[in-house]
């Protein structure tokens, strides 16, 4: 049996002979009818080219590519009118209503029109679209258009579906759905192969393909990811320390691999063989493993020279961080976009040396928040705090008490580090002694010094995230915005910046951080949750998750808690009809 | 080939022009702003052109020959009564020359010596500055026949050269310019819209899940092609329309021949737009080609404001490759002269090979992948 998929010796690369990028390398795999293979891999480890190969879009340089049982080079067409394929962003035509998407991709499938009413009804039955028929594409949210664009690559049901990175920066809440329809598909008898960076995603496929830099690292069914790791997971309390400290305290230890957060404790990956180190206070207590310790695990294994870890130093005179004082404040904040109301009657404030998270999903008004925070939005009312200064009054003041890394790159992809580098301390006024000092602090702080000639846009994503982040402490702010910074970053590398964050906290630097993946909220001190532009809750993880618990399930997860508070709010929204 | 499929592609496009401000904008904003901008606001004939007049010791036989200026529609004389403050005019461009009449001169002229008259024209705009100083040659011509037949005898009947132009005998620029605009006014639809939409898809990631279906690569060229097709039809057809019911263009050619011309140009521009759009992936990229390689060449080579004839030998020869040379060279024949079919039919071939090789090449380069 030939399986729905099978990719033999794959091979494929990009670019001139000069500057090749391999994208895949002596791939091979088979993907069994009737399951759903989850394809997992951090951010450029070649799960797009995959896909793309896959759905016959490009040719690979070495190998066959077998699509249910035909020929992926020769009989390319007769593959393309048997599968289904989104990709990552999905082409819908904003222009076009939902409706007049179905009909071009009804046409297209040549799908009769006889079958079309029952197929339609069926579709926005599944995806809960009903109601939007004839709204716009580019009007929905995004976690509607993953769901109009699943819709379209259904009309005909494929044999296989091709889904890149469908659950990428879709609310919780559309996640579940969508994945309800996917396993709905099962039963149907589709094949499913699905690409993902979210983790827990991984646990809900019937098999794992394992990508990392091109190579397949591993396949199987999640549990012979996890079971290996069975008594090397704990989740460790301590009554002596707090949460970040007892982290902290663990990351330094030999035999743990990982240490995060984790509702009220912190989850430890300990290195094979190794037993529990004793810290003050610390209850060990054994846990199941998940797919993440398990990915974990293998990145750190494939990664043979680690990067060094610096110990994070910044320079904040510790009587400033005694008292605890307001260095951000927000007071009934609004901004229109024309008659859209982006964001709500917003007010908070923020402490020194706090790691202060605004979560949402997108479309929740979190970067409009962001932006209006750093000066670069003006508020349409409301009052905006930031060092002591209004922003709406002296904007240029406030912003030298800031630091901003923006959520894309936003460096000079064609300008070496160290030029990329200079032009920033420049652009901050930095001379002389000081220009010298901090230009060395920065290379050396990221472990950027083997990287100074290189053109940033060469760099890999871990290491342009490091240049983004070092550019914007520079000229030493004490308040520091990071928007989406770990997106597409892989765990590895994810850990590392978290560790560095909290130590420029403890340092006094305040941090205000946006991110959409629920489990990094835990890293934050204060969080506050938005969704449509309105602040649904606001307070310490613990007071967050606390709120949604119940009891059946006392002990929540963010992001259990963050599907019930807008579940809560959206009923409360419905009722106030 | 699949006609549903086509259908499908084909309805999407129109939905979307029919939504997007922009497409509008470009298909039928744009040419109506150009129309009326070359209509009424660029003129290249010379008229009403101020010209400061120095008569430095006033005389009846002076008076005849300035009379000449007042009469013609081209100038109106500025009466100076010194040199120095009519070059002062001139320099602060209140003028555009200056006729200058020394004090010797009745002297001379009554003598017979040979009198001198002081034409200075204001180079800084050479098209003006040319036409003003024919015009001001002409006066002085007919003036100086006037005054050989008043002299011999004053029966004879006025003889000299008589100036008669043909195909536009009134001579206005806007008879010409409008007509020629219609070949801009198509490339800016067929090539630069046709280019930026196709890029757009890409950019939207809308491409790859077109590719990911059934359709071919013929059909998804073909739906943009006709709905694109209609649309430059329909741009041609408000220029035309403007021009003789706007502008009062005359038209002598037929207006079939004009549309068949156009719908051949056409075929030309939206290939090259295609072209365009297999090479440049992202919407900047694809205007800014479609501007420097269609747009400008249309309007500065095309012969529709420059005459191609006073061009620099290699320039002549590069019109060649553009196509908007060949339907502008149609199109002022049809308008202005008629059907020439000793015009019409070498052009028209030239634009048929050139739609083909556009064409053609799309077909070839585009292929159903991504890299």
């Amino acid at each position: 049996m030939d399986g729905a998929l099978r990719f033999t010796q794959v091979s494929k690369s990009f670019g001139t002979a000069r500057r090749k990028v391999t994208a895949l390398a002596e791939v091979s795999f088979t993907i069994s009818t009737g399951r759903i293979t989850g394809l997992i891999g951090p951010d450029g480890a070649g799960k797009t080219t995959l896909m793309r190969l896959a759905a016959c879009l490009l040719m690979p340089d070495a190998g066959t590519i077998t699509v249910l049982g035909l020929d992926g080079k020769s009989q390319a067409q007769a593959i393309q009118s048997q599968i289904g394929y989104m990709p990552q962003r999905f082409g819908l035509y904003e222009d076009l209503t939902v409706r007049e998407n179905l009909n071009l991709y009804a046409d297209l499938q040549g799908l009769a029109h006889t079958e079309r009413k029952e197929r339609y009804d069926a579709l926005l039955a599944l995806t809960a679209l009903g109601p939007f028929g004839d709204r716009r594409a580019g009007q929905l949210s995004g976690g509607m258009k993953q769901k109009l664009g699943l819709a379209c690559a259904l009309l005909r049901v494929p044999r296989l579906l091709l889904l890149d990175e469908p659950t990428v920066g879709v609310d919780p809440i559309s996640r579940r759905e969508l994945w309800a329809i996917i396993q709905g598909l099962r039963e149907q008898g589709v094949s499913v192969l699905i690409s993902t960076s979210y983790m827990d995603e991984a646990e809900r496929c019937d098999d794992i393909i394992l990508l990392h830099e091109g190579k397949v690292l591993a396949q199987g069914p999640p549990s012979a990811f996890t079971t290996p790791l069975e008594g090397r997971c704990f989740f460790v309390q301590s009554a002596e320390l707090s949460r970040r400290l007892l982290q902290q305290r663990l990351q330094a230890e030999p035999a743990v691999l990982d240490a995060r957060l984790e509702t009220s404790g912190v989850r430890v990956l300990l290195a094979e063989g190794a037993a529990p180190p004793s810290v003050a206070g610390a209850e060990w207590h054994r846990v199941p493993p998940h797919f993440a310790d398990a990915f974990f695990d293998r990145l750190h294994a494939e990664r043979a020279s680690p990067d060094p870890v610096v110990t994070p130093t910044i320079r904040v005179s510790p009587q400033e961080i005694s008292k605890p004082e307001t260095v951000l404040s927000v007071a009934n904040l609004n901004r229109f976009f024309g008659s859209f109301h982006a964001v709500k009657d917003v007010s908070f404030t923020v402490h020194r040396g706090e790691v202060f998270g605004l979560l949402g999903a997108n479309g929740a008004g979190k970067s409009t928040t962001f932006r209006m925070l750093c000066g670069l939005l003006p508020a349409s009312s409301g009052v905006l705090n930031v060092a002591g200064q209004d922003l709406r009054t002296a904007p240029a003041e406030a912003r030298r008490q800031i630091g901003y890394v923006a959520q894309k790159f936003s460096l000079y992809a064609n300008l070496s580090v160290a030029q990329n580098l200079s032009f920033f301390a420049s652009a901050y006024g930095l001379g002389g002694a000081r220009r010298r000092e901090r230009l060395a602090w920065a290379a050396e702080e990221f472990a950027l010094a083997p990287y100074l000639a290189q053109n940033a846009g060469d760099l890999p994503l871990g290491f342009k995230q490091r240049l983004a982040l070092a550019a914007a402490l520079l000229h030493e702010p004490p308040i520091l915005f990071l928007d989406e910074p770990t997106s597409g970053v892989d765990p590895l590398a994810r850990t590392e910046f978290w560790r560095r964050i909290n130590a420029y906290s403890a340092a006094g630097t305040t941090v205000l951080v946006t991110t959409h993946f629920m489990e990094e909220a835990e890293y934050c001190d204060h969080l506050v949750l938005m969704s449509l532009g309105e602040v649904l809750a606001s307070g310490t993880p613990a007071e967050i998750r606390a709120r949604a618990a119940t009891p059946e399930r006392p002990n929540p997860t963010m992001e259990e808690a963050f599907i019930a508070l807008i579940e809560a709010h959206e009923a409360t929204l419905r009722r106030s009809r | 080939m699949q006609l549903q499929r086509l259908s499908g592609l084909m309805r999407k496009e129109f939905l979307q022009i029919l939504r997007d401000p922009s497409a509008l904008g470009i298909a039928f904003a744009m040419p109506l702003f150009l129309l009326l901008l070359f209509g009424y606001g660029v003129s290249l004939d010379a008229e009403h052109v101020p010209i400061a007049v120095v008569v430095e010791h006033p005389s009846p036989l002076a008076d005849t020959l300035i009379g000449g200026l007042d009469q013609s529609r081209y100038f109106r004389p500025v009466r100076f009564s010194d040199i120095i403050a009519a070059r002062t005019a001139l320099k602060e461009r209140e003028v555009n020359g200056i006729f200058w009449l020394r004090s010797d001169f009745v002297r001379k002229a009554l003598d017979g010596e040979g009198a001198d008259v002081s034409v200075i024209v204001n180079g800084v705009d050479a098209n003006t500055a040319r036409l003003v100083e024919s015009y001001l040659q002409q006066v002085w011509q007919i003036w100086l026949l006037q005054q050989q037949r008043e002299q011999a005898s004053v029966l004879t009947l006025p003889i000299g050269g008589e100036l008669r132009i043909w195909f536009n005998p009134a001579l206005r620029s806007r008879d010409y310019l409008v007509p020629g605009l219609i070949a801009v006014i198509m490339t800016l639809i067929g090539a630069l819209l046709t280019a930026l939409v196709v890029a757009r898809e890409w950019e939207r990631g809308t491409m790859e899940a077109l590719m990911a279906s059934p359709v071919t690569m013929a059909e998804i060229i073909i739906g943009k092609l006709l709905p694109y097709f209609v649309l430059g039809m329909g741009g041609m057809a408000l220029s035309v329309a403007m021009a003789i019911g706007l502008f009062a263009v005359p038209l002598h050619g037929n207006l079939l021949v004009l549309t068949l011309a156009s719908a051949l140009f056409l075929l030309v521009a939206l290939g090259m737009g295609l072209l365009i759009s297999s090479v440049a992936k992202n919407q900047f990229v694809a205007g800014q080609i479609a501007i420097v390689v269609t747009f400008l060449p249309a309007f500065i080579l095309s012969g529709f404001v420059f005459d191609i004839r006073s061009m620099p030998t290699i320039i002549q020869f590069i019109t060649h490759l553009i196509g908007a040379r060949f339907f502008v060279s149609i199109l002022q024949s049809i308008f202005l002269a008629g059907n020439v079919w000793s015009v019409i039919l070498p052009n028209a071939a030239a634009l048929g090979v050139m739609a083909v090789v556009f064409l053609g090449l799309t077909l070839r380069r585009t292929r159903k992948r991504l890299d």
